[in-house]
């Protein structure tokens, strides 16, 4: 079993990026790029939670704030390579695909994965961001205090 | 006392059957589906998210359908449901000063770097209602503007140059889970925190509005409050590194409050903090009083017995379902209680009755 070949940063942003993209997204990419190679189970897709913290006043000493649903699974492909994904929610089909693009991204498959679901996906989430923070922009004011009368 | 009783199976399941017609309502208007409910009702969602302790719009928007729009009936079903999920791990404490974010205002500093932001407010409407939305009327895009990248600093960290501010030093103690451990006196302030951001909205806002009325009161400014979406990060064990796992929308409020000094303290401004999942900005504001009410200890200040001081009085009576859980079981079968206290005021009755006889007697 191949595991983690040192690609840590790369490897976190791609992760990072299919665990929050939007409901069935990453499965339509991923079958539109290339049909799915065979794989076997190392951990079938499963759904818990994780405990998100936060910090009291911001910075200081960490609290539990609540949990949140996550979706895992792991897999590998006949050649050895290993794919792991964790996802927002509760989408087990979504954590398939997204751990399929985590071990093909280990393969010769790199650049198709790259340029047929990342990039793309990696635009979509840009351009979500950037609307509604053009959205937010929209509302800022600026309040000056009225001056007050000299009596 | 609790003593079975047997029967009522059919009844039981005709009432649940009702319900679920009742639920739905006159079969000629639509019906509601989820996702209308996630994306139209979404500040309740958020509510049943933050109190219900579990962050997923999906399952909050389903609870609410279910509960036929009874949030606490729907937070309920979150709280259980969110017993049957296996725990992964915890995550890294979010980072809310990269928050992006939709809003961010602060009442005390009006030139704050970044600008004052209003985002998708209800502030400054006229609270007149819109007879538009029941014509089925379309909505208007909302204008854009090119936003600046760059970071958003928290209003306390500029605002410190003087260090007239408390501060909040970076720590990293495992906090108490009051999911795991039940709540117990004293409770730290990570545990409070933990209790309140969960806690009922009403009951929370209350108590925050009691130390504004003069009860403990600590005259809050909101320092900052701002709404927006931060993602959260955790480690995998498995892979060794720490990966994004997700992006919630958060709601945190910093207040700054006024602060004579006491026996340990120097006079300056203390902080309350109040961090809620969602757009939830009352409960969150309110976390934030209550918070600040409830470190008179640690701020060295006098307890003058207002209720927001109480810890224990706050934080065991803050939890909706332990509440209505105790209140409503009291409508449920309790025969043979009742039986009991029956005969006990009926003997108490008798023996009344035969002694205001004999004192007539006497007094004959």
């Amino acid at each position: 079993m191949k595991d983690t070949i040192d690609q840590t940063p790369d490897r976190k942003a791609w992760m990072s990026l299919m665990a929050k993209a939007p409901e069935g997204r990453v499965v339509a990419l991923l079958d539109a790029a290339l049909p799915r190679p065979a794989f076997t189970w190392l951990r079938a897709p499963e759904i818990g939670s994780v405990m998100v913290r936060g910090r009291a006043g911001g910075t200081g000493a960490p609290f539990n704030l609540g949990e949140m649903t996550i979706t895992r699974c792991a897999l590998t492909l006949p050649s050895g390579e290993v794919g792991h994904a964790y996802v927002q929610g509760r989408r087990k089909a979504d954590a398939e695909a997204a751990a399929l693009v985590d071990a093909l991204m280990q393969t010769g498959a790199v650049n198709v994965m790259r340029t047929k679901v990342l990039e793309p996906l990696e635009q979509e989430t840009t351009a979500k961001r950037s609307t509604r923070a053009d959205k937010a922009a929209a509302t800022k004011v600026d309040f000056f205090t009225m001056v007050r009368g000299e009596d | 006392m609790y003593v079975a009783v047997k029967g009522g199976e059919r009844a039981i399941q005709n009432a649940h059957a009702w319900l679920a017609e009742e639920r739905r309502g006159d079969t000629s208007v639509a019906e509601l589906s989820v996702p209308q409910i996630r994306e139209q009702l979404s500040l309740a969602v958020n509510r049943v998210m933050a109190e219900g302790s579990l962050y997923d719009p999906d399952l909050a928007a389903l609870a609410i359908k279910q509960a036929r729009g009874d949030l606490i009936e729907a937070i309920f079903l979150i709280r259980a449901y969110r017993t049957t999920l296996p725990r992964f791990g915890a995550s890294a404490p979010v980072d809310t000063g990269d928050m992006a974010c939709d809003r961010r205002i602060s009442a005390t500093f009006k030139d704050l770097p970044g600008g004052q932001v209003l985002g998708p407010t209800f502030d400054y409407t006229h609270r007149l209602l819109d007879f538009k939305l029941a014509a089925d009327g379309e909505t208007p895009d909302a204008p854009m503007r090119n936003a600046e990248p760059g970071p958003v600093p928290h209003v306390t960290e500029f605002l410190n140059r003087e260090g007239l501010i408390e501060e909040a030093p970076h720590d990293d103690t495992t906090p108490p889970d009051l999911t795991r451990e039940p709540l117990e006196m004293p409770a730290d302030r990570a545990l409070r925190l933990q209790a309140l951001t969960r806690a009922d909205e009403g009951f929370t806002l209350s108590m925050a509005y009691s130390t504004q009325r003069g009860y403990a009161r600590n005259h809050a400014f909101v320092g900052e409050l701002r709404i927006g979406t931060v993602p959260v990060e955790m480690e995998i064990p498995e892979l060794g590194f720490a990966i994004e796992i997700g992006e919630v929308t958060l709601t945190e409020c910093e207040t700054v409050n006024q602060f004579k000094g006491s026996k340990t303290e120097p006079p300056q401004f203390t902080r309350g903090y109040g961090l809620v999942f969602g757009q939830t900005e009352r409960k969150a504001i309110s976390m934030a009083l209550v918070d600040r009410a409830l470190r008179w200890e640690e701020l060295g200040e006098d307890n003058v017995g207002a209720p927001a001081q109480d810890a224990e009085f706050v934080l065991y009576h803050a939890d909706n379902i332990q509440a209505t859980g105790f209140l409503e079981h009291i409508k449920l079968p309790h025969y043979v209680d009742f039986q009991s206290e029956l005969e006990l005021v009926r003997k108490l009755r008798r023996e009344v009755e035969a002694s205001q006889g004999q004192h007539q007697e006497a007094a004959e």
